[in-house]
């Protein structure tokens, strides 16, 4: 009896997502109804179709709730200080060129103590993905306000109601220079992970914001429901609108959600403009790091 | 292993002490910088940013000190050799991130070209400020190195060691320069590259079945991996295990932190670096580091002149302390003279570890400018007559 069950369980396929988790590091600590678990869901199934070496590809994140995603992938990962996700990530590719590097993090850490570095890696345009995890509050510390909370939510300290100016982060990322803009909320899992897809294939520094819920923190404080609630209300005032203007996207309190991909446009990266200004203004004096020049001639060869 | 004949510049220079730090950043094989402008370290970054694209070097000028002193930790983690440079108001925003390589191990070189503070302060001027902020600066407890430099020819040599310091025990190495070494020119010889000593990345070469990024060897330090070569590591600032995963325990917090802080205290004795001259037999020992080294110097020789036994003993080292040094010393002299441009950092360490068998004078100074030897000199022949 026990040997049968036994057969049983080994003809069970294993989820596919799996083998790029730490699975030795489960169960993780996000709440019931948060949308963090179901977009790293759709990154692992975006790594799965990307082609990529995995060996090659980096993760890094900052502090908080969505600061904990690299703790359970797979990959290098680096769980690096507050807001600095990013320029640790333009270290870790200006140093490897041929590493993959991805930010995964959430609103308050990319935005508001991590805004200068978003702003300035974007105007560069460091090769690399950002994933953004928008929830719209500072979960992890208990629910404070963010950047991003819409004017009226109710916020640990703004008990009445936020009246400060929210941050349009797509118009954001175009202004200072992101080659490829998209959102997305976490219903929209399987546009998420398209959208992922396409942005890590993109050369230079690509920006997916993801809508998401936290029902502990936000959802419940401002009486709007569970985790479910939020996946109707998403479903329900979400509108798919592919190259929309991207001053025209802002979020208010439960309106309406503009998502699709809104940019996707040619800068040089910031490695490619270092290595061809470098050519033609030192000519033979110009020696590179053997590995900007080999990422820059496979690139070349593609 | 010496180091990479690419970009050392052999041959005697006439330079002043921050370009002579960028050359023996260059000698030592660092291959990546991140800094932001400030007085007065702005001239390492700038002979850096020359000098990088002929030697295979990456050089980038970051939004902010914050963004620098991590950006030099990812380029670790790449695999490259890296340094940050700045000055006061710069390194207090680093503090942050000097944490976070010695949480993470990650071997890197803070260069802190001291200026007057608290604050904006005097931003041309030389001070001794910042000694226990690089020692104590990071909140909770880690082991550090700090050097300190009191010639252009020592800003290349220090520069040089605090690589190999960093690499060997895998912390952050804090180079403790100050505005008037970092603008003295002077002569700096750069030796063959064959005669330069490189310490190796001390890169984990068993199966990756068997790697234990956390795990120390027997000296307490753990082998190191880097991003790319399919190890598929963590590392984490939060409190972590063997493995690297974060571990919000008692038991996995001490046996970290103790180990973190005991790497160099156990350590000490094969970091520790300082001169001494005429110490034997003296009543007096003048200690000193970095630029007061120099303004002491004519105080001591005033003194000898006039008969009274002077010591003087320079820390080349700063952190580890070498407190066994001073204990002894404290049990056969009378006094220690300690001059520096603050108003008592390291002659708090030398009284703590004279523990009341000595007498110790503090010269201090707010800053701005040197000591006047005169002022050495007068404390000097207080402490002999006691």
């Amino acid at each position: 009896m026990p040997e049968e069950l036994f057969e049983i369980e080994e003809s069970v396929p294993a989820n596919p997502v799996e083998q790029y988790l730490r699975m030795d590091r489960m169960p993780h600590i996000w709440c019931p109804g948060c949308g963090i678990g179901t977009t790293v869901n759709c990154f692992a199934r975006a790594l799965e179709t990307s082609g990529l070496d995995l060996d090659k590809v980096a993760i890094v994140s900052g502090i908080g709730c969505t600061g904990r995603v690299a703790g359970y992938i797979k990959l290098d990962s680096f769980h690096t200080t507050h807001g600095r996700a990013i320029p640790f990530a333009t270290g870790l590719k200006l140093a490897n060129p041929e590493l993959k590097v991805i930010v995964y993090s959430g609103d308050g850490d990319l935005t508001a103590i991590g805004g200068n570095h978003f702003i300035h890696a974007a105007r560069r345009n460091v090769d690399m993905t950002v994933i953004l995890i928008n929830n719209g509050i500072y979960g992890m510390t208990g629910g404070q306000v963010a950047p991003t909370t819409p004017i009226s939510a109710v916020a640990s300290t703004t008990p009445f109601g936020s009246f400060e100016q929210t941050f349009n982060l797509p118009f954001l990322a175009e202004s200072c220079g992101a080659v490829y803009v998209a959102r997305w909320t976490s219903y929209h899992v399987r546009h998420l992970t398209k959208s992922i897809k396409e942005a890590i294939a993109k050369k230079g520094f690509s920006f997916v914001e993801i809508v998401a819920p936290c029902p502990t923190l936000y959802s419940r404080r401002n009486k709007i429901g569970d985790g479910l609630d939020q996946m109707i209300y998403y479903k329900d005032n979400s509108e798919i609108k592919n190259g929309a203007d991207t001053k025209t996207v802002s979020m208010e309190f439960q309106g309406k959600i503009v998502v699709g991909k809104f940019v996707d446009r040619e800068r040089p990266t910031y490695n490619d403009a270092m290595m061809e200004y470098y050519q033609k203004k030192l000519g033979d004096k110009f020696v590179s790091s053997d590995e900007m020049r080999k990422a820059f001639h496979a690139q070349n060869r593609n | 292993m010496h180091a990479d004949p690419i970009g050392v510049l052999t041959g005697p220079h006439f330079i002043d002490g921050d370009h002579a730090c960028s050359e023996g950043a260059i000698s030592a094989g660092c291959r990546f910088v991140a800094g932001y402008p400030i007085t007065p370290s702005t001239e390492v970054v700038e002979r850096i940013a020359e000098r990088f694209p002929t030697v295979g070097g990456v050089f980038i000028q970051m939004e902010d000190e914050i963004a620098s002193s991590i950006a030099i930790q990812g380029a670790v983690w790449g695999g490259k050799k890296t340094m940050t440079v700045t000055s006061g108001p710069g390194f207090s925003l680093m503090m942050e991130h000097i944490g976070f390589a010695a949480m993470t191990e990650t071997p890197c070189v803070f260069v802190d070209v001291q200026r007057a503070g608290p604050s904006t302060g005097l931003p041309t001027m030389p001070a001794q400020g910042d000694m226990m902020q690089a020692r104590w600066g990071s909140h909770g407890d880690y082991g550090i190195i700090a050097l300190s430099p009191n010639s252009p020819q020592e800003c290349f040599d220090l520069t040089i060691k605090a690589f190999n310091l960093s690499e060997q025990f895998r912390v952050p190495v804090m180079m403790m320069m100050d505005e008037c070494v970092g603008h003295m020119i002077e002569r700096v010889v750069i030796p063959a590259a064959e005669d330069i000593k490189i310490y190796p990345r001390r890169y984990y070469e068993g199966t990756k079945e068997d790697y234990r990024p956390y795990e120390p060897e027997r000296d307490l330090v753990p082998q190191i991996v880097k991003a790319g070569d399919g190890y598929k590591i963590h590392v984490t600032g939060l409190t972590h295990d063997e493995l690297g995963y974060p571990n919000m325990s008692v038991s996995t917090q001490g046996k970290l932190v103790r180990r973190l802080v005991d790497k160099i205290k156990v350590n000490a004795e094969r970091i520790i670096e300082y001169k001494e001259d005429m110490v034997e037999g003296a009543d007096v020992v003048v200690v000193t580091y970095g630029i007061s080294s120099r303004t002491a110097i004519p105080a001591v020789e005033q003194a000898r002149k006039e008969g009274m036994k002077i010591g003087h003993l320079r820390l080349i080292v700063v952190w580890p302390f070498p407190e066994q040094r001073i204990r002894d010393l404290a049990s056969k002299i009378k006094a220690f003279v300690v001059p520096e441009l603050n108003f008592g950092q390291i002659s708090l360490e030398v009284e703590r570890c004279a523990g009341g068998k000595a007498s110790v004078t503090l010269v201090g100074h707010a800053g701005g400018t040197v000591h006047q030897p005169k002022d050495i000199y007068a404390a000097i022949r207080k402490s002999v007559k006691g």
